[in-house]
């Protein structure tokens, strides 16, 4: 048995004890298949006969569509099916919050890239081919590109131009303090850029139905968007999860999905698509662009009085979940300290722009820039250590949020500063070392001399799961029997996608926790064996999911007992789960789980729901939010002020996660997590001229390397949640959310310059 | 024995064929004279040496990537596909065991050379150790870009055997991961390095 | 049904003959930019001519006056060994292109042939005046790179041409590349700066590469530090500190960058007047 399969882990033991659960280091069980090539991603899905589909985008950012002709792509050899906005059989629009985009444009394009028409043939050239050759007669509008005029400016969707408008008010919106500092800030586009394309293969079913493979974060909500725009019931729409390679909230909406149903219905064969990288760059919606103005008051001695701040995102030309994600935006605004008056001002703006929706984290890692980089204006300004002063402005369990919200989960923001604050800092930089250590890199640019290192600090807060008063909930059924040689074995079905962050080891270690069995199967993730998941976003999914299935053992728990009792006809609360099996505490008698399981199977299917939340008042205040956590980030970063090139040399972290169930996989969240939040700070952004996106490629779009990437040192603060399963907040998000203004404190640090943008471009420090 | 289902075997559930993939390729199907669109231009048909089988590539167009052939016509999906543009190491493959993209390789011009993909490497375990690393170091994620890197690795590892922190990042540097900002990955090419420096020590074959 | 015609000639006679007998055929070497465009729908190529089986082209010989590289030859070759050290500079270079899969396939044939603003190895080529051995069905010919190389993406390769190899003079003294992009490594040179000192002749060369449609000599900076540098300072050449910024403004004056989403034109001349300061303090020592 190769290291690393399922069976591996499931046969290890440690000392006697059951190994892998809650709180071991446990290798993941689709770890050894990935490895050798034979995880099957969408991608990878192939059927015989399948057709391959491909979308024609518009190639104008703003335009009336006067006429759409597909019989010129019906003319290509090997091309099966051209269809339009004419051929959608059901709702014509889709969207996770508010149907409002067309699933292929038939009047109006409102974005470069916009989806027109879809096209299915026999090979991925012939597809091609057949979009390009559709006749698309357009009349080019002038964009609406500025989010700031478009606040005010003629509406360019029925629905308007402002998708919400939210107003925090909190304490006295008029109070002022002796020291105040100003700055404007701004952040680009950021990309997902999960590296498995979007992809799927659509199976047209004998009940008229469809079958869909797909790579996505949220099956159900697929499901129910899918069947609206083919007019087909939901139990019609059958979703299973394929390899999903990588996530980041770029698979929350709607992609290719109702157009690959389309074609598969249409054509009656399997339809497979997999986007291309310049079409994945048009065919999700991105982290939303920022542009923030703020205002802080404080006393002398450094206590935060006011905290004003305007905040415009620019969410692009359909809604996706910028509600959500300015709602967050807003809430964060102040970060994760003591605000005893705030005025915020929340826009979040239809434009002609790309699309922006979910990225890990979700609308509090542009605000995070914004106060960060205040709180050390305002250190600079009361010649305070910028440490000192978010230590005594930090906040702590059962303080008030801005919108009123009090902290009664576990806080530790003075813990996880300080963990941040403590590591070592590295060696200074070795002018006799490794040119591709130093700025500039493989380029080998630098004068070692003339390197400035610069040391910045940030810290962050952000919500666990859905807010402002959505039913969020997640589901898992669990099955336990005996196995063919009567051992016990638990089937997981729960619909959780599997994006990257490990749920899969989780569900065995949650098993193997509550009921002690070794052998946990975990079925294919799909809408028909099982209810809702939720999405595998907002760091949610050890909480929820993984609250559903500790749910679901309890009562499978409950039900041992219950047979065990039955049998003995013994009281129930006589008998209780031991290590494998139930005992009689009046009779010492005891019963194996494979001795109970041999009379039949066991199973149910639970829902676990977080306890409710509010919706935000007129006022932005509200019980918005279940849970907090919270991180700090210290980057040190050399600079080459002449080029304006930088490399990040370390960042540390103390980040609170509750309970790490997995420590490895939590590691390897904070160190990814890490690099979205350097990529943003120093290189990554969607260049938009004119609403046009400029850079659709892994040429000019640009991830950090290994060389780019900084050494990380962590520290895990585990203050268990109440009212968490097993104490656990989530841990995907906080690590992309200070990372990255530490880094451009720490730039500010090494130049003295402002350095009011994320991404900092070369320019910004060499011509400034 | 094969306790648990992984989304891998999910996933598999759709691959229909299977290894039969490869003689009967999508462009077949119905095709009539062969696709021949404004742009596709019909090879006739070539072979190609691959993990050290003679494969046949029938109604192939002449633009197909080597990666393409692999993954489509093959049935050896392993190598990713990523960026098209040997931008990103997912479709890292030996081409007369030297690295390259197959993204990058016309599959015509593969004819007469050796390839090696991740499902050959795998199946001759040489690179075994370097899997099971990857596994326990928690250098895999979402797993996209670990085939690549498994070749990349392998590759690295076979040339330099002792390759510091700053060689080892530079050999690794065509090969992105979104997932896990390569910390693990490279604590996993460390244990790797010195578990294969003890048993050259306990061979004597050190040096 | 149009069939496709590929050849894979063993010798550069046969690509030359198939190049002649195959009407729209696409010659290619590396495939690390042809595939590019292949496979982004931008090129169709109704026949390929391809060019890695060709041995006389991967070869390359070393003189103590010359280097002859034969087209075929990867960045990977370049990049160590007896190459790197007769050509430290090209080296260099070749060490800032992609990836080390890219290396491993891309040619310094394909370099010159796709005259991207941004190939690596040109501003060297230019900076050593070196020249492309082209052959066609009539013969060779020998033509300097600036003259190849005549815009952006354009050369003057007749469509029947190959690029049999490139030879490039070896003036004794240092030489240096470097290049500027936003990353660390992978990344497309925002501007780029090989400088040559030829002690023999007593001149400075540098070059330039992506501030202009094709790579260029900054001849005002090279007479002005030629005529600066004191060649017979013990311990080796030497200019003031004034010179040698001197040198880095003349060399920015001769650049004529664009903006684009990769940097502003402003940056791009900033940066090549320090990476050409730069190059030549590597080469020079300041004077006190």
């Amino acid at each position: 048995m190769p290291p690393g399969s399922g069976a591996g882990i499931a046969e290890r033991t440690l000392g006697g004890r059951l190994a892998d659960r809650v709180g071991d280091n446990v290798r993941r069980p689709d770890g050894g298949p990935k490895t050798r090539g034979e995880f099957a991603f969408s991608s990878d899905l192939w059927m015989d006969g399948m057709l391959w589909g491909k979308t024609l985008r518009s190639p104008h950012v703003a335009a009336r569509i006067r006429s759409i002709d597909p019989r010129p792509a019906l003319f290509v050899p090997g091309v099966r099916a051209v269809l339009t906005a004419a051929d959608v059989p059901g709702r014509p629009t889709f969207g996770l919050e508010v149907p409002d985009q067309p699933v292929l444009a038939s009047e109006v394009v409102r974005y470069h890239g916009e989806p027109i028409a879809a096209v299915a043939a026999d090979h991925p050239e012939a597809a091609r081919a057949g979009a390009e050759a559709v006749a698309v007669e357009y009349e080019p509008m002038v964009p609406l590109v500025d989010p700031e005029i478009a606040i005010g400016a003629d509406p360019i969707h029925p629905d308007g131009n402002v998708f919400r408008h939210l107003v925090v008010r909190h304490g006295d919106v008029g109070a002022t303090a002796d020291v105040v500092v100003e700055g404007s800030y701004e952040i680009g586009m950021q990309d997902q850029a999960f590296l498995g394309p979007e992809s799927g293969l659509a199976v047209p079913a004998e009940d008229g139905g469809v079958d869909l493979y797909v790579a996505t974060q949220w099956l159900h909500v697929d499901r129910d968007q899918i069947a609206a725009s083919l007019g087909l019931p939901p139990e019609r729409v059958r979703l299973t999860l394929a390899g999903v390679g990588g996530a980041f909230g770029g698979r929350e909406d709607v992609s290719l999905q109702i157009h690959l149903c389309m074609l598969a219905l249409r054509t009656g064969r399997p339809v497979k698509m997999v986007y291309s990288r310049d079409e994945s760059f048009f065919g999700h919606v991105h982290r939303h662009p920022a542009k923030m103005w703020y205002r802080h008051h404080a006393t002398r001695d450094g206590d935060l009085v006011k905290v004003e701040a305007r905040i415009v995102l620019d969410g692009g030309a359909y809604l996706s979940s910028s509600n959500a994600v300015i709602s967050n935006a807003a809430c964060f605004a102040a970060g994760p300290y003591r605000v005893p008056n705030a005025l915020i001002d929340a826009y979040a703006v239809r434009t002609n722009n790309p699309p922006c929706g979910a990225m890990r984290g979700f609308g509090a890692v542009q605000v995070c820039y914004g106060h960060e980089a205040q709180m050390d204006k305002l250190a600079a300004a009361l010649s305070m250590d910028p440490v000192e002063l978010r230590l005594r402005n930090a906040l702590e369990r059962y303080d008030r949020l801005v919108t009123g919200q009090v902290l009664t989960g576990a806080a530790p923001v003075r813990e996880v500063i300080r963990a941040a604050a403590s590591h070592p800092l590295p060696p200074p930089p070795d002018p006799a070392g490794p040119m591709m250590a130093l700025p500039g890199g493989a380029g080998a640019t630098a004068d070692p001399a003339s390197i400035r290192r610069g040391i910045g600090f940030a810290v962050s807060m952000k919500n666990v799961a859905y807010s402002e008063g959505f039913d969020d909930y997640a589901t898992a059924r669990l099955r336990l029997e005996a196995g063919l040689e009567g051992e016990p074995v638990a089937t997981v079905s729960v619909a959780t996608a599997e994006v990257g962050q490990g749920f899969v080891t989780m569900a065995h270690q949650i098993v193997r926790e509550e009921l002690g069995v070794a052998r946990v199967v975990l079925a294919p993730a799909n809408t028909v064996d099982v209810g809702s998941a939720g999405s595998s976003s907002a760091s949610r999914q050890t909480w929820m999911s993984g609250g559903a299935l500790q749910l679901a053992c309890a009562v499978l728990r409950q039900d041992l007992v219950s047979r065990a009792a039955e049998l003995w006809e013994c009281p129930g609360a006589a008998c209780e789960l031991v290590a494998q099996g139930v005992l009689c505490t009046e009779t010492g008698e005891r019963l194996s789980v494979s001795e109970l399981l041999a009379r039949g199977p066991l199973e149910t299917v639970q829902e676990f729901h977080h306890r409710p939340t509010q919706a935000l008042d007129s006022d932005g205040q509200g019980d918005a939010h279940v849970s907090f956590m919270f991180a700090a980030h210290r980057a040190v970063v050399d600079v080459d002020p002449e080029l304006g090139l930088l490399r990040v040399v370390q960042v540390a972290t103390g980040q609170d996660v509750g309970k790490a169930i997995n420590p490895v996989q939590v590691t390897g969240q904070i160190e990814g997590g890490i690099a979205q939040g350097v990529g943003l700070a120093v290189m990554e952004e969607i260049v938009v001229t004119e609403g046009r996106v400029r850079n659709p490629s892994f040429t000019d779009y640009l991830l950090p390397t290994i060389l780019d990437m900084p050494e990380v040192v962590a520290t895990v603060v585990e203050e268990p949640e109440p009212g968490a399963p097993y104490g656990a907040k989530g841990v995907g998000e906080p690590p992309t959310i200070s990372s990255g203004p530490a880094v451009l404190a720490a730039i500010r640090d090494a130049t003295g310059l402002p350095i009011t943008r994320a991404p900092v471009r070369p320019d910004d420090i060499a011509l400034a | 024995m094969r306790p648990e289902v992984t989304p891998a075997e999910a996933g598999s559930v759709a691959q229909g064929a299977g290894e039969g993939v490869a003689e009967t390729g999508a462009v077949a199907q119905g095709a009539g004279e062969g696709v021949v669109g404004a742009g596709l231009v019909q090879l006739p048909p070539y072979e190609l040496d691959v993990n050290g089988s003679r494969r046949t590539v029938e109604d192939a167009w002449l633009g197909e990537s080597l990666l393409y052939v692999l993954r489509e016509r093959l049935g050896l999906p392993g190598s990713k596909n990523a960026c098209e543009q040997g931008e990103c190491g997912s479709c890292s493959v030996l081409l007369d065991g030297v690295v390259v993209c197959a993204c990058l390789v016309l599959a015509l011009d593969a004819v007469g050379s050796r390839v090696e993909t991740v499902e050959g490497l795998s199946a001759t375990a040489e690179v075994a150790d370097i899997q099971a690393a990857l596994v326990d170091a928690g250098g895999v994620q979402c797993g996209f870009c670990t085939p690549g890197f498994v070749v990349a690795v392998h590759d690295l590892l076979r040339r330099s055997p002792d390759a510091g922190d700053m060689e080892v990042r530079e050999a690794l540097s065509g090969n992105l991961c979104r997932c896990t900002g390569y910390g693990r990955i490279l604590d996993a090419v460390r244990s790797v390095q010195s578990a294969r420096q003890g048993v050259r020590r306990s061979s004597g074959a050190a040096g | 049904m149009r069939v496709a015609r590929v050849a894979l000639p063993g010798t550069v006679d046969e690509a030359v003959a198939a190049l002649s007998e195959t009407p729209g055929a696409q010659l290619l070497a590396g495939g690390t930019d042809f595939c590019v465009e292949v496979n982004f729908g931008l090129r169709r190529p109704p026949a390929v001519v391809a060019l890695r089986r060709v041995r006389e082209l991967r070869r390359w010989e070393v003189t103590p006056e010359r280097v002859r590289v034969g087209a075929g030859t990867t960045y990977a070759d370049m990049g160590t060994g007896e190459l790197a050290a007769a050509l430290p500079a090209l080296a260099a270079a070749a060490r800032t292109v992609g990836s080390p899969q890219i290396r491993n396939a891309g040619t310094l044939g394909g370099n010159v042939a796709t005259a991207s603003p941004a190939g690596d190895t040109l501003p060297l080529l230019v900076a050593l005046d070196a020249r492309v051995t082209l052959r066609g069905p009539t013969g060779e010919r020998s033509v300097p790179v600036s003259e190849v190389v005549t815009g952006v993406k354009r050369t003057s390769i007749a469509p029947d041409e190959v690029v049999v190899s490139v030879e490039l003079d070896r003036p004794p003294g240092p030489q240096q590349f470097l290049k500027v992009g936003t990353r660390n490594a992978m990344v497309i040179a925002i501007a780029s700066a090989a400088v040559v000192v030829d002690l023999e002749a007593r001149r400075v060369r540098v070059a330039l590469g992506s501030v202009a449609p094709v790579p260029l000599r900054a001849r005002a900076a090279e007479d002005q530090i030629s005529d600066a540098v004191d060649w017979r300072a013990p311990g080796g050449p030497r200019a003031s500190g004034a010179a040698l910024a001197m040198f880095g403004e003349l060399a920015a004056d001769a650049a004529s960058p664009i903006t684009d989403h990769r940097a502003s034109a402003a940056y791009r001349r900033r940066a090549v007047q320090v990476i050409s300061r730069r190059a030549l303090e590597r080469c020079v020592s300041r004077a006190a």
